[in-house]
């Protein structure tokens, strides 16, 4: 089994569509709740689109703009204009 | 191994004993009796008698425990007794440097018998 | 639906270039390693500074931007909560004791983290790396002044927050985490990287910023949410910063692989230990708790910490030394810490209680292999005896780790019934430490440690205030009967409750 990566962002408006994201282009993630939280755990790689959080929030949306509500991560992290990626190598 | 340092890096001991004013520091525990959570410092000149010691200063500290009422100052001369990880054959009528007590060591005690609030190695 | 997107001038690679690694220039007046005096000295070897990434690419100029936009929310929340009476919303008073071991043991750490990074900004020659730094200096001096501001509001009605950087320099168990700074910012830049960005906040910090703010949103304390996470959206890039630093110096060069092992090993075993007053707070001083010590320590470092180290382990890196030490005592370690607090409420900024019977079966059932057996008969006569108005207060002072300055709290792995000693010798006085890590440490750079301000034995060298204890508790600026002492025997529980009592005769 590969190992988790993990995401874990704000629990607001900001990062609602990110999460919504996740979840469409990642459907083997495991979603947890905390309080004001939420960590989303995903076996070996996990990776955010920008079209896919476009679609959902209707607007542009700058990959960069997860600084916003990003809390804590494990995993390395690739950042290009269309996407950001968490993996193991 | 030395400090890795862009200059002269040597230092003294910040707690020599020439900085306790005559006396040395001495750390004492009476094992197992875990509601005091660490082991005592004190001050102590080495020539002050162990009995004194235990009489005037360790005693009294452990008085909110409840062991401490069942324990004679005889029963601690006749404890189990550490110095510095190596059997003791305390005596109290000896100071503590002649008990071979020097500046920084651990003094530890087990009376057989009183092992705690309950008992069966629950160390409290 | 498809969304129409200006096209961008340049792509984030390209303005990354352009706005980070195109600042920096070969100097020619002076040699840069007159320059760069601090990046040698340490023995890692460096064949090539542009070989190091910054995988988010931030630039300046979009690091404004978000950091602005984060003030911004911030303070809103800050001025809202402040005019709404926010501190009447919390669970209970109790939880703000929590917070007063923050602003006193936490918010200087940052201050300290700010100075820290600035050196390790102004001292790479690598210019990616100081840019990285740089902005990581911001961040801390950020975080520092929002804890200051959002604590601020409770300063005004309850005790201990006033004088938190007085504090940090001079109580006894601030020492703590004011020594595990020290000796990282006394290290060259490479080590200061290993020991703050990479063991602190890649591999530990997610214990304390995680539960701390999910225990604050847990228990009502919106200021403390909106400051800890606003804090922590910086802290995703920290870690970055510390994966690839060590990434960095593995790949450049082989030699540096023992050097880096050396100071992962001490620098886990000293974050660890600093985390002893993280996991009293998470068991013992949220009314509302979020997860066990136990929990976070699994999930945190056994899951995340071995998946973290197994991805190093192609670099030839092993896990830190007495890792198993810290699993083991992960059933203990809380206990050990709160009953220490509660032995020495005399002489603390902040109140110790004891668990009501909720918390009780809370914590059996959290710990069923220790609390019942080893912790519970200690905290029953605790209470049994203040029921009688014979509340337990420790007038001695404790014999202290001489690495991380805790007193000798901890057991021997395996056995929670035997304090754990260690020893050592150099230069002809002897040395004691709590831990084999800890030993271990010292015996690496004694002359670091020999010079170690070990409160109690200060205390004893007659260099804090005079020498009866309320003559050091004054040094320490306490007011004493407010901020140190029983909870129960606290102003703060007055006031707590009186506010509550007009609370529901006005329902």
């Amino acid at each position: 089994m590969s190992r988790n990566v993990s995401i874990t962002l704000l629990n607001n408006e900001d990062a609602r569509p990110v999460v919504q994201a996740i979840e469409k282009d990642n459907p083997a993630c495991i979603i947890n709740h905390l309080p004001s939280l939420v960590k989303v755990d995903m076996a070996g790689a996990l990776r955010i689109n920008r079209q896919t959080v476009e679609e959902i929030l209707g607007r542009e949306w700058n990959v960069q703009d997860i600084h916003l509500c990003l809390v804590s991560l494990s995993g390395e992290v690739e950042e290009e204009d269309d996407f950001f990626e968490l993996s193991w190598k | 191994m030395s400090v890795n340092s862009i200059g002269d890096y040597s230092f003294d001991s910040r707690d020599k004993l020439e900085n306790f004013h005559g006396a040395m520091l001495v750390f004492i525990q009476w094992e197992q009796h875990l509601v005091y959570c660490a082991p005592f410092a004190f001050p102590l000149p080495p020539d002050m008698l162990l009995g004194d010691v235990m009489k005037n200063i360790v005693l009294p500290a452990y008085a909110y425990h409840p062991d401490s009422e069942k324990a004679t100052l005889e029963d601690f001369e006749k404890g189990q007794w550490l110095l510095d990880n190596k059997p003791l054959q305390a005596d109290f009528t000896k100071s503590l440097a002649e008990n071979g007590v020097k500046h920084q060591s651990i003094l530890r005690v087990t009376i057989p018998g009183l092992d705690g609030l309950v008992g069966q190695g629950s160390a409290a | 639906m498809a969304i129409t997107r200006s096209k961008p001038k340049m792509g984030i690679k390209e303005r990354y270039a352009s706005m980070t690694r195109d600042l920096g220039w070969e100097t020619s007046y002076q040699p840069m390693d007159k320059v760069f005096p601090y990046d040698k000295f340490e023995g890692i070897k460096i064949h090539d500074w542009d070989a190091w990434v910054d995988p988010f690419r931030l630039t300046m100029d979009a690091y404004w931007k978000y950091q602005s936009e984060k003030e911004r929310k911030l303070y809103a929340v800050i001025d809202s909560f402040a005019q709404n009476n926010g501190q009447m919303g919390i669970t209970d008073a109790r939880y703000l004791n929590a917070i007063k071991l923050f602003i006193t043991g936490v918010s200087p750490l940052e201050y300290a983290a700010h100075r820290g990074f600035a050196f390790a900004g102004r001292h790479f020659r690598g210019v990616g790396m100081r840019v990285a730094s740089q902005m990581q200096s911001i961040d801390e001096l950020r975080h520092a002044q929002t804890q200051l501001h959002a604590m601020s509001h409770y300063n005004k009605f309850f005790g201990g927050m006033h004088s938190s950087h007085l504090m940090y320099d001079r109580v006894w168990y601030l020492s703590v985490p004011k020594s595990y700074f020290d000796d990282a910012m006394t290290a060259g830049p490479f080590e200061f990287l290993t020991a703050i960005s990479f063991s602190f906040e890649y591999v530990l910090t997610n214990l304390l910023f995680v539960p701390f703010m999910s225990g604050a949103a847990h228990n009502g304390d919106m200021a403390t949410v909106t400051f800890g996470f606003s804090a922590q959206s910086d802290e995703s890039r920290h870690m970055t910063l510390g994966i690839e630093i060590i990434k960095f110096m593995l790949e450049q060069d082989e030699a540096n692989l023992p050097i880096v092992q050396r100071w992962i090993d001490k620098w886990f075993w000293r974050g660890y230990r600093l985390l002893a007053l993280v996991s009293m707070m998470m068991d013992y001083m949220l009314p509302k708790r979020v997860m066990s010590w136990r929990e976070a320590w699994e999930i945190y470092f056994e899951e995340a910490g071995t998946a973290l180290f197994e991805d190093l382990s192609r670099y030839g890196l092993k896990m830190p030394k007495y890792y198993e030490v810290a699993n083991w005592e992960k059933d203990h370690l809380s206990h050990q810490v709160w009953s220490t607090f509660y032995n020495y409420a005399g002489a603390t900024a902040f109140h110790t209680w004891m668990p009501n019977d909720n918390e009780m079966e809370w914590l059996r059932d959290k710990y069923p292999d220790s609390f019942e057996k080893h912790y519970q008969p200690r905290f029953e006569h605790f209470i049994k005896e203040q029921k009688k108005g014979n509340r337990f207060f420790n007038n001695t002072l404790p014999m202290l780790c001489q690495t991380c300055q805790i007193p000798f709290i901890f057991t021997e792995p395996g056995d929670p019934t035997t304090t754990c000693f260690r020893e050592t010798h150099y230069k002809g006085n002897r040395y004691n430490f709590c831990s084999d890590g800890c030993k271990d440490i010292f015996e690496q750079e004694p002359e670091k440690y020999i010079q170690a301000w070990l409160p109690v034995y200060q205390i004893y060298q007659g260099n804090c205030g005079g020498k009866e204890i309320e003559d050091v508790l004054r040094w320490y600026n306490f007011n004493l009967g407010e901020d140190n002492g029983e909870y129960l025997d606290s102003p703060d529980y007055d006031l707590w409750t009186q506010w509550k009592e007009s609370q529901s005769r006005a329902v």
